[in-house]
């Protein structure tokens, strides 16, 4: 069967794009998250909310708003300006800025929570050992939300690498750029390819069933073995 | 205001809806039970004196270390102090060597890893999970964590209430010991007085945010103006020394400030101290020798007394026959009262039916 030789390109971009934003995400989400499970602010509700308004948002227009912010006249073409680009749009790096915004409540919410449902026992008991509040929060905080941790990191990632929408508006469809899975996808459906489609689709829902298989395997033994 | 071997402490402020006015000194030596009702503010005290709340107004300092006072504010992980939960809330993610060890400095000098294990029987839970323990060994591993963390002061908030009747029986005795084996100041919160009279030596009694009274256990239990001595289960701790063994009847001879007891006991070596407790309502009053089975019938001096209720009468005893000796609490109904012609200042007979031994090497 004469597969189009080319299609390992928009997966390998796809990994690529979730594993970077993966990463960002965890960076951002976690200070994020500690401070929307622990403040007492009277404004901390609006954060939340705004940084959970991807969840229904249509996609394409929150890629429309990407597109103005990173093209040339707003700021995202300000900061490529700083190394001699014009603009983030229709860049990698552009979808990396579109997928951490849109997978970010993914990743917030389920480390919120488990920060929540550690309570403020853990950080004091810490406390009362001489722990400074940077050492709990990474000797007793962390570990304690490990399974919150996994889960953002697991539906993060998936979330990225499915994403269309945002992808469209902001990425267009350059090869080994921004051509990623869904986008192929939908590029090979238009011109008449369908055992490419059929087996990137396919694939995805092998990918899509690992992902939420092996999260609930992953609370189970957590549930276990704090009980 | 910072003495050196003392612990000075005072807080006021609102904390919730709750009004907090509390203030003490006591020696920063021996147990300092902190007893009142629930809900009185002996927690809210304890967690100001470890810097886990801050009302505005407090000043905190131990044994010559101010921790607060005005603008001063050490957070609580820069205090020298050991907290014990009364839920154990010990570290799930860590094993119970985990745990012990994560507050433990390196180059630990005052109480080590293997005395820690040894007091605390810890040896066989080493390399437990804690979901693993039962009640009672979470308590002591909780224990043992903050005894490694090498404290200065021993924060215990009702340790034992989160547990049933036998982890108390077990944990007890490990306290007793606690108190006997390390020279380490401790305060100790409870709404239990059974807990208190075993552990004690200094006792703050706290009512809806107020200090009632501090000072030495003996003198509070004694003292008719407190609630204490008017209470159903009012009680007195002597410090005793084993002056006698009687192998034969199984008695020991104790003797306490101007007068002596005759105790049921296992063997115990002369000269070894105990705490003897005796209920007010296991001492009635003679005035005049008679024949009986009560073993224990010592001259004392009645120093002052008050009805306790319509029918009962409190009395302060103080032993020997000046009354200057140890302080006894005797409940007599007021007919007997009448009938003898009691009065204060009267020397009378105290015929002691029951004298409980407690564990604590006082």
């Amino acid at each position: 069967m004469g597969l189009s030789p080319d299609i390992w390109q928009p997966i390998a971009l796809s990994i690529e794009l979730a594993i970077v934003s993966t990463l960002l995400l965890l960076l951002i989400a976690t200070p994020l998250a500690w401070w929307l499970a622990r403040s007492s602010c009277w404004w901390k509700e609006g954060i939340a909310t705004f940084v959970a308004i991807p969840l229904v948002l249509p996609p394409t227009v929150l890629g429309f708003y990407l597109l103005v912010a990173l093209g040339p006249h707003g700021p995202g073409g300000w900061l490529a300006g700083l190394w001699g680009g014009r603009t983030l749009a229709f860049t990698f790096e552009g979808l990396v800025i579109g997928s951490v915004l849109y997978s970010m409540p993914f990743m917030v919410q389920p480390i919120r929570n488990a920060f929540e449902a550690m309570g403020d026992r853990p950080m004091e008991v810490a406390a009362t050992l001489r722990a400074s509040p940077w050492r709990a929060f990474w000797t007793v905080a962390v570990p304690m939300a490990r399974p919150g941790f996994l889960t953002g990191a697991v539906l993060g990632f998936a979330h990225t690498i499915g994403e269309f929408g945002v992808v469209l508006m902001i990425g267009g469809n350059i090869p080994g750029k921004t051509k990623v899975l869904s986008v192929a996808i939908f590029d090979y459906v238009e011109t008449d390819q369908w055992a490419e489609a059929h087996l990137l689709a396919g694939g995805m829902v092998v990918f899509s069933f690992a992902v939420i298989l092996s999260m609930r395997l992953i609370e189970k033994r957590f549930a276990r073995g704090t009980q | 205001m910072t003495a050196p071997g003392r612990i000075e402490v005072a807080f006021r402020g609102t904390v919730g809806r709750f009004s907090l006015d509390a203030g003490f000194d006591v020696p920063a030596a021996g147990v300092t039970a902190i007893f009142g009702p629930s809900g009185c503010g002996k927690t809210t005290v304890l967690r100001c004196i470890a810097g886990l709340q801050r009302v505005a107004d407090g000043t905190c300092a131990v044994d010559g270390a101010v921790w607060q006072n005005g603008a001063i504010f050490q957070p609580p992980y820069q205090r020298p102090i050991g907290y014990v939960f009364q839920e154990a809330s010990l570290f799930a993610h860590l094993s119970v060597r985990g745990n012990l060890l994560y507050g433990a400095p390196k180059d630990a000098k005052g109480q080590s890893f293997d005395e820690v294990i040894t007091l605390l029987g810890l040896a066989p839970l080493l390399d437990r999970a804690p979901h693993n323990l039962s009640g009672g060994e979470r308590q002591r591993v909780a224990i043992g964590r903050a005894l490694l963390s090498q404290p200065r002061l021993l924060l215990m908030d009702e340790p034992l209430s989160a547990l049933d009747r036998q982890s108390k029986d077990e944990i007890l005795p490990f306290l007793e010991r606690l108190h006997a084996t390390l020279a380490l100041p401790v305060i100790y919160v409870s709404h239990d007085m059974a807990e208190v009279e075993r552990l004690a030596d200094h006792l703050v009694l706290m009512a809806a945010g107020r200090v009632l009274a501090s000072g030495r256990l003996a003198a509070l239990q004694s003292d008719i103006s407190l609630p204490l001595a008017q209470g159903r289960e009012a009680a007195v701790s002597l410090e005793a020394v084993a002056e006698s063994y009687d192998a034969a009847d199984g008695l020991a001879k104790f003797s306490v400030d101007e007068g002596a007891f005759q105790v049921p006991s296992p063997p115990i070596a002369v000269g070894e101290r105990r705490r003897l407790r005796i209920l007010a309502g296991n001492v009635s009053l003679a005035t005049s020798p008679q024949r009986s089975t009560i073993l224990n019938v010592l001259p004392a001096r009645i120093l002052s007394a008050s009805e306790s209720s319509l029918h009962e009468v409190t009395a302060v005893l103080g032993l020997g026959q000046d009354g200057n000796g140890a302080r006894l609490l005797a409940r007599i109904t007021r007919r007997s009262w009448n009938l003898l012609g009691l009065s204060e200042g009267m020397p009378v007979l105290a015929q002691v039916k029951g004298v409980a031994l407690t564990d604590r090497q006082a």
